[in-house]
Formats: C-alpha cells, structure tokens, sequence
C-alpha cells in the first residue's frame, strides 16, 4: 500500500487535495442524500423488485409476470382505474375552470379585496382531507345531512349520497369540486398580473371587445399556467385516497375503489405485497408520463 | 403583484364623468355581479369549515334534527368534551416507554402531532437549507447528478414507495421506534431543498467570496451568511413542512402500532371507524380541533403560503 502510493505521490497529492477542495460540499449534502437514498431511492428500486415477486414477511420468490398477469385479468383493477379516470378528468376540469374564471374576476379588484378573496379560497386547502372528508360525510348523511335538507326544502326525495353504488363516486367528485383550488386561484391570478396591459391597449385601438381580448391575448399567454396545474391537479387527481377511505372505503360494491385504495388493500388488508407494488408501478407510469408531458410542454416559455 | 384592469381603456374615467347618474349605475353593475359572483363561489368554497364548527359547537340534542340549525343556537363545548372522554384515556409515550404519563388520548394525538410536526420541520429546515446551499452556489463532482436525481424524484408518487418502505422499517426494525418510523421517511422530501436551491442561487456571491477571504470557516459561511439571508424561503419550508406532517394521514396510519403513538389524523380516523363513528357532534368537535392550527398557521403566515407555491411553479 505504502509503496503504491509513493509510487504516484501525485495521485495521492490530487487525492487530497479534491478531499480537502470538496470535503465541506459534501458534508452540506450528505445528511439529504443519505436520507434521499436510504428511503426514496432504495423503496424505488425495491419497488421494481417486488413487482416480480412473491413476497410476505418471511421473504420473496420469484413469479415473474404474474402480478401484472392478475392485475391485468382482474375486473377491480380496470374499475378502480375507471373510477380514477373519470375522478381525475372531472376534478382537474373543474378545478382549472373554476380557478381561471375566480382569478379573472378577482383581477379588476382593488388589492386589498384581492388578497382577501385569495385568502378565503386558499383556506380549505390548507386543511388536511381527513378532515375535510369527516365534514362531507356529514353533509352528504342521508338523514340528517345537509344536503338532503336542502333538496327537501325544494321538494326533491332525498339521495343516497354515498350508499347508492351509481351516486357514490360522482358524490365524491362534487365534494372535490366544490372546494375552489387556493393554488390555481393565486398562480392565475399571479400570471393574469405579469401580462403587459400595451397588450390590451393595443387591442382596444383596434376595437377588439372584451370576449376578443379574453380569448386571445389572456387565454393564450396563461397556457404555461394552464399546462402545469393540468398536470399536478392530474398527479393529484390520479393519487385519489384519504378522501375515498375516510368516505366509503371503496364501497358500496366497490363502486369508489380508486387505484391507490386498491393498491392499499391489496398491501395492507390482502398482504400481497407483490402485486401491491405491481399495481404502484402502474401508477407511477401514469404520472411519469404526465410529469414528461409537463417537462415536455412547459420549457417552451411563451413571449410576450 | 399590479392590479391591471383588465380592458380597462384610457379615457374610461373622463367618459364615466359625463354620463347620467343612471347610466353610470348600469356601468357599475357588472362590478357589483363579479363582487356578487365571488362571494357566492368564496361562500360554497368555504362552507365546509363553516358547517364543521357549526356541528362541533352545536348541542348534541341538535345535530340530529330537521331543519338543522344553521348558525350554531345555544352554543357549546359539550361535543369537545364528549369527543375528548370518547377517545379513551391513554400514556403519553415521548420521553420512552418507562416514563409513560397517563392523560387523554385525544390529548395525546394532538401532543403526538405537533412535536413530530415541529421536529421534523425544523430537521428539514436545516438539512434542506445545507443541500440547498450546497446546490445552489457550489461546484463539486456529482453535483449535477444528485440534482437530476432529486429533480426525478419529485415526480414519484408516494405509493410506490409504500409498500417497500414497510417492509423495510419492520425487517430493521425501526417500527419498534414509532415516532422515528413516522419521522424518517418523510425526511427524505426534496421539495424542501428544491425551493431553497431556487431561493439562495439569486443571493449574491460577494458577501460569501469576502468572508472567505477574511478567513471564514464554511460553516461560519452558511450560518452566517447564507442561513440570515434566506429567511423568507426558510419561513416558506417550515411551514410547507409543518403542514404535510400535520396533514399526514397514510403512512403513519401504517406504520403506528396502536393508540398511544397515533397522531391527531389517524386518531380521527380511528374514532369515525369506532362506536362514535355516527356521532358527528364528536366527529367534527375532534376534526376542528385537528383544523384549528393549520387555520392559524394559514393566518398568521399567509404570503408564505403564497410565495412557496410560486416557487413551487418555476420548476420544470
């Protein structure tokens, strides 16, 4: 050893003096990156393991493609992804209109009334979905909820909110619905704000009615908006849980079983913990390829 | 940020002073319908909260009737006490298993909750802002890598680490310690080093270059320099972090062995699923008070909510 290295004293020099360059680099980044390895990047690539396994508590075999096989065959699976689709479309529909026309509205206001409304509709989403599924279950109750007491005061029978297997999920997508997105609210309103008004003028002196401007200047300039809450609300949207366990529980019938719903039964009450990781694989594609679009989509910077 | 009046002309005003007293009322009216509009959808959007702590405080006796009321009529703490006695009686398991204190369960959940939520914030206030520094205004073999794998992670859902995670903790284990198996996993968050990158790369480079030269340690450099000068982006992580600890729900609901080491999120959860679960005077009495402090932390650190999410929107 001693002999290697007097051998090539340069090396060894070079050695220390890179050690003692970037020592302090390292120590800055080595706590993140140990805990960024230990429970982020090992569960990953297990992850890809367990997909092709067996596995129980006592250890894994290999089975290949069987977990894909069985998911693949299994009638839950395509109505948990059905029931996720339609959840996210809906949501991530909604929420970007709702959210664009809140800020649009909001933009011609005086600041201080601005902030304030950025508040109130920034607020429920601050509040965990435990919580906030508690209260829909209670609004949504069919003797005493809420809601059937409205539709009783304008004469309408009551509804099976969450108990008819046809109302369910479209009960839970009207309680996602019906909170106003904080986040879209504050980052249109934010966009709408960076758009220079010489556009509007310019737009006037040619005559260009209010609708005109709206469909083409502020539509178009939000798009790198527009694509990015697209995505994170899809991300979101597709990562339906608390609220449909605290809610249903996948019930009735499984007419409310969400992929994560499945991939947690499946883990946690069934302990097929292969096939759990096969179905969070699944998952995981679909995000991916959301997160490519919006890496994709979203580099390209519009001009003003 | 400007209010730009959107398609407002130049000139509007100078015409809006000739018109006719009812002629200028029609022209406001389309500002009265937007204020109108918004309160209506301000009111639908909040609602929920309202009708919670409207049920909390809410006698028993009422909840349970139609018409309900809608503003809370003979108001009272009984559903927060009954919310409370329901939950059972537990130990207070913190200072180790030998020093159990006995006391409520609720009030364990809560005290459960906010010290792994304030602990792990500050953890990360000081590991995010170390990586952050790190990043952001130094070179080093690898740096660039360990970016993109942070940058790739950020698009990973949390379920596909799920199920491998739990079989990691109970194979070393770490769910014999439940507070740091509730602890750690979250700790490994990147958004957190992501928005400080982002933050300390605009600080600018002399203030740290002149301490080098006066013969400044690199840890005098971070603390010193670094640490007061990225308070703002500091305050956002904080509070980002404080609120998804608070929030959690599905990994300690996994991974917490029983009552005495529940916090506030699955405790509510585990009293719906429990003979009170079709109390909803209780229900919503235990979920305002899991409410009540991420509405005041809202309150009192509201621009930071919104800067994080602008800082959260630059990447990609």
């Amino acid at each position: 050893m001693d002999r290697t290295i007097a051998a090539h004293p340069g090396v060894l020099r070079q050695l220390v003096r890179a050690w003692n360059r970037y020592k302090w680099s390292y120590f800055f980044i080595a706590p993140s990156m140990l805990l960024f390895g230990i429970f982020i990047v090992y569960p990953v690539l297990q992850a890809f393991v367990y997909a092709f396994q067996k596995v129980d508590l006592r250890g894994a075999t290999w089975v290949g493609l069987k977990n894909l096989q069985d998911i693949v065959n299994s009638e839950l699976f395509w109505a948990a992804m059905r029931h996720t689709v339609v959840y996210a479309v809906c949501v991530v529909g909604a929420w970007i209109t709702t959210s664009l026309l809140v800020a649009a509205l909001i933009q011609p206001l005086p600041n201080s009334i601005q902030s304030l409304f950025r508040a109130a509709f920034y607020l429920p989403n601050v509040i965990s979905i435990v919580v906030i599924a508690l209260i829909w279950l209670w609004i949504f109750d069919p003797d005493y909820g809420f809601f059937n007491w409205l539709l009783g005061v304008v004469g309408i029978p009551r509804v099976l909110w969450l108990q008819d297997p046809d109302i369910a999920l479209w009960s839970i997508v009207l309680s996602t619905v019906l909170i106003v997105p904080g986040s879209g609210v504050v980052l249109y309103s934010a966009a709408i704000g960076a758009i220079p008004r010489e556009l509007y003028e310019a737009a006037d002196v040619e005559g260009a009615s209010p609708l005109q401007k709206w469909l083409h200047i502020t539509i178009p300039l939000l798009k790198p908006t527009t694509l990015y809450l697209m995505v994170i609300y899809t991300i979101a949207g597709f990562q339906i849980f608390e609220r449909v366990y605290i809610m249903t529980a996948g019930g009735p019938i499984n007419a409310t079983t969400t992929i994560v719903q499945l991939i947690y039964q499946t883990g946690f009450s069934d302990f097929n913990y292969g096939r759990a990781s096969a179905e969070a694989l699944i998952l995981f594609a679909i995000i991916a390829a959301f997160s490519f679009v919006q890496f994709r989509f979203l580099s390209t910077d519009v001009e003003y | 940020m400007a209010s730009t009046a959107v398609g407002g002309s130049p000139g509007g005003a100078a015409r809006q002073r000739r018109m006719s007293p009812w002629r200028r009322m029609w022209m406001r009216l389309p500002r009265l319908v937007v204020y109108a509009l918004l309160t209506l959808v301000a009111v639908v959007s909040l609602f929920p909260l309202y009708w919670m702590f409207n049920t909390a405080f809410t006698p028993a006796s009422s909840t349970v009737k139609l018409p309900p009321d809608l503003i809370p009529v003979n108001a009272t703490l009984n559903n927060f006490r009954g919310v409370i006695s329901a939950a059972g009686r537990g130990r207070l398991l913190l200072f180790g298993a030998e020093h159990p204190i006995p006391m409520p369960s609720f009030v364990i959940w809560f005290i459960n909750s906010a010290l792994i939520a304030v602990f792990s914030a500050g953890v990360h206030l000081l590991f995010d802002s170390m990586a952050g520094y790190a990043f952001a205004k130094r070179k080093f073999p690898g740096s660039n890598l360990f970016f993109w794998m942070i940058l790739a992670a950020l698009m990973i859902p949390g379920q596909v680490t799920l199920v491998p995670l739990y079989l990691f903790v109970s194979r070393v284990k770490l769910n014999t310690m439940p507070y740091a198996a509730v602890i750690l996993p979250g700790l490994a968050d990147v958004v957190g080093i992501f928005m400080l990158k982002q933050f300390i790369q605009t600080l600018p480079s002399e203030l740290e270059e002149a301490a080098r030269i006066d013969g400044a340690s690199e840890w005098a450099i971070y603390q010193r320099i670094i640490i007061p000068l990225s308070a703002p982006a500091l305050a956002v992580t904080a509070i980002f972090a404080f609120q998804r600890y608070w929030n959690a729900f599905v990994w300690p609901l996994i991974v917490l062995p029983r009552s005495d080491y529940y916090t506030l999120q699955v405790g509510l959860s585990f009293i719906h699923t429990s003979e009170f679960g079709l109390n909803y005077g209780y229900l919503l009495a235990g979920a305002s008070m899991a409410a009540i402090p991420m509405i005041v932390v809202f309150f009192a650190f509201q621009r930071y909510f919104m800067q994080g999410l602008r800082i959260g929107a630059l990447k990609g």
